[in-house]
């Protein structure tokens, strides 16, 4: 059986299951296979990017611990999906389950580390607000250790209970396409969220200038609070999604990081449209490299990385962006 | 010249201290001496106004230099293998540092770490040439064509390290009052300015960068003598992390700060490490934070300030309104 565990092999460190193999297989099905992995490994860069370039957006902080509030996240969506699993309850529920442990992770971390950490590093130094994240990062990282111990969770009843199918002979876990389908929700609502509604068009109006909207009375400390809630819930969404795939262990937050700050510089860092277009790009790139170059797989991202900085530094979707989140 | 008995004191500390410490201590003094001198690179970047999350990678390519040059080539003689191992250091700085030069804030720091990960990721997984997780043994060099061992290979070591360690510093500090040092303090404070007065500030940064780099190499090289073994966990983004904090906690208004912090830094880990082994990032990032935002200057300004010097100069101002 096919996990496709592989794509995000590098996302948790050790992915489960066995690793299919494809050679042999006929040159139709092989993309089919890169572009069904490459699709879905793309849905979860994008969930752990889209809110690292949301709070990046209205903050102008670049959180470095929003890997670990990804791991946070699947760590609590696994603790809470073994909880009710031991209640015994009907087994559909199990991903209310997952959920409520998001949300729950980011409603309790989100205001908290927003009024104790970032507030009073609004508007100082790159330098700062890098160390102070950092310090947080480095925090977290213990707290998980001491919460959930060493030893990693598997918890695989939300990715098993949805089987597989095939795809043109090709078979595919269909939690991964409920993945993608999350992803691409996702980035819809948060689009709607920013564009169509009051509270979002709020948000804009306080990134643009937050002066002139606290001077027409517009609460800013709570537009921040809830702009840093909603960029967390999104990392521990990721997260507790993703944990289902993986070996949550420690390790995952500096992977989520990393990759997530590449997406976005890919992307244009602030701009939600160029999360989802570096998301694609590395995703595809990636799956691409695991099935024919397997030896270059380690450092594709960091080569379309680079090659985005060289030639178009503000990311793929340029500055026009940046400035509306 | 007040600060010459000072000095004086401090020399004549280093010289004593092995004679009178225990064997251990004087191996965990070596260790903080090699690797002050990493400390001290991302202190002199901090300047600068710039923060790497990845030095580990400079002090790892100086360790595995030493290494590679022991196991495959059969070196045994220290200065050569230091010089190797500074080598690969700068040639690693040279050639990442025409990008990263490129980026201020988020980006320098960002890359930084992604470079160290691919590195790490590199060093675990080409097994044949780096061992992987077991590493590579690295066995006591001789010093001078001498092969000294036991205790007076402990002592050999202790004093070749200071004494490359030592005019590291002066060097650094010599470099601080040199048109390259204002330059990066003046690009820290506003960088198009710089630029008017035709100065090419990514030249300055990049400058400051490879000789970041020379720095975290020396100390990967002698680190790597001191430990005797080295592991692809030298340029994991923990050990940048502690570099990043012990730069920090000591300081980067004075020179004595990194050497003084990484050696309080290794022996408080020595301990910390069989008390508060899940909680020891915890405890940084915590000490980390309280000194950003309640002593910028790193605690050795607080000892500056003891002693009646005014304010030192910190690596960033405090907030304007």
């Amino acid at each position: 059986m096919r996990t496709g565990s592989d794509p995000i092999d590098t996302l948790a460190g050790e992915a489960r299951g066995e690793r299919a193999s494809h050679r042999g297989q006929s040159l139709v099905t092989l993309p089919l296979i890169i572009v069904l992995d490459g699709v879905f490994y793309a849905a979860v860069l994008f969930l752990v990017a889209a809110g690292l370039t949301f709070v990046y957006g209205v903050t102008r902080i670049l959180n470095v611990a929003h890997g670990s509030l990804y791991a946070v996240g699947a760590y609590a969506g696994a603790s809470m999906v073994l909880a009710y699993l031991r209640t015994g309850g009907p087994l559909p529920l199990v991903y209310l389950a997952l959920l409520a442990g998001a949300v729950l992770a980011a409603v309790i971390a989100g205001p908290l580390v927003e009024r104790l950490l970032l507030r009073p590093i609004y508007g100082r130094e790159d330098v700062v607000q890098l160390l102070v994240t950092f310090s947080l990062f480095l925090i977290l990282e213990d707290a998980m250790k001491l919460v959930w111990g060493v030893y990693p969770y598997y918890v695989a009843e939300p990715y098993g209970l949805l089987g597989t199918m095939t795809v043109a002979g090709v078979p595919y876990a269909r939690y991964q396409l409920a993945l993608c389908a999350v992803a691409v929700a996702t980035g819809g609502l948060l689009w709607w969220f920013v564009e169509r509604t009051r509270t979002g068009r709020l948000v804009v109006a306080v990134t643009v200038d937050r002066e002139m909207s606290a001077a027409l009375g517009v609460d800013v400390s709570r537009v921040y609070v809830l702009a840093f809630t909603a960029g967390t819930l999104l990392a521990t969404l990721g997260g507790a999604l993703v944990g289902p795939l993986i070996a949550v262990a420690p390790g995952v937050s500096v992977e989520a990081i990393v990759l997530a700050f590449a997406v976005v510089v890919i992307g244009g860092l602030g701009s939600l449209g160029g999360a989802a277009l570096g998301a694609l790009v590395v995703g595809l790139t990636r799956a691409a490299a695991v099935h024919l170059y397997p030896e270059v797989e380690l450092v594709t991202v960091y080569l379309i990385m680079v090659a985005v900085l060289l030639f178009r530094p503000q990311g793929l979707f340029g500055e026009v962006e940046l400035r509306r989140i | 010249m007040t600060r010459r008995p000072g000095l004086l004191a401090a020399a004549a500390l280093f010289v004593a201290a092995p004679f009178v410490l225990p064997a251990w201590a004087v191996f965990l003094l070596t260790l903080a001496l090699a690797k002050s001198a990493v400390v001290l690179a991302v202190a002199l970047l901090l300047r600068g106004g710039l923060v790497s999350f990845g030095h580990g990678l400079f002090f790892a390519s100086g360790a595995y230099a030493v290494g590679l040059a022991m196991r495959r080539l059969g070196l045994h003689e220290a200065l050569l293998l230091t010089a190797l191992g500074v080598a690969a250091s700068i040639a690693a700085a040279g050639l990442l540092g025409l990008l990263i030069a490129r980026y201020r804030g988020i980006f320098f720091a960002m890359l930084n770490l992604a470079f160290s990960m691919v590195a790490y990721a590199v060093l675990l997984k080409f097994y044949d040439l780096t061992g992987g997780t077991d590493g590579i043994g690295v066995r006591t060099p001789t010093i001078l064509g001498v092969a000294p061992s036991g205790a007076a290979a402990r002592l050999w070591l202790y004093f070749y390290t200071l004494a490359l360690v030592l005019p590291a510093f002066y060097v650094v500090h010599r470099v601080w009052y040199s048109p390259l040092g204002y330059m990066l303090r003046a690009i820290r404070d506003n960088e198009v300015r710089v630029e008017y007065m035709r100065t090419s500030v990514r030249r300055i940064i990049y400058a400051a960068y490879v000789l970041s780099g020379a720095l975290s190499g020396l100390g990967g090289a002698l680190a790597a003598f001191r430990v005797g073994h080295i592991v692809p966990e030298l340029a994991y983004w923990t050990t940048s992390g502690e570099f990043v904090f012990v730069a920090v906690l000591g300081g980067t208004g004075s020179v004595p700060g990194p050497l003084v912090g990484s050696i309080g830094f290794e022996f408080l880990k020595s301990y910390a490490s069989k008390y508060a082994a899940f909680t020891w990032q915890m405890a940084l990032g915590a000490a980390m934070l309280l000194v950003i935002l309640f002593l910028p200057g790193g605690l050795w300004s607080l000892a500056e300030r003891l002693a009646g010097k005014g304010r030192p100069w910190t690596w960033f101002s405090k907030p304007s309104g």
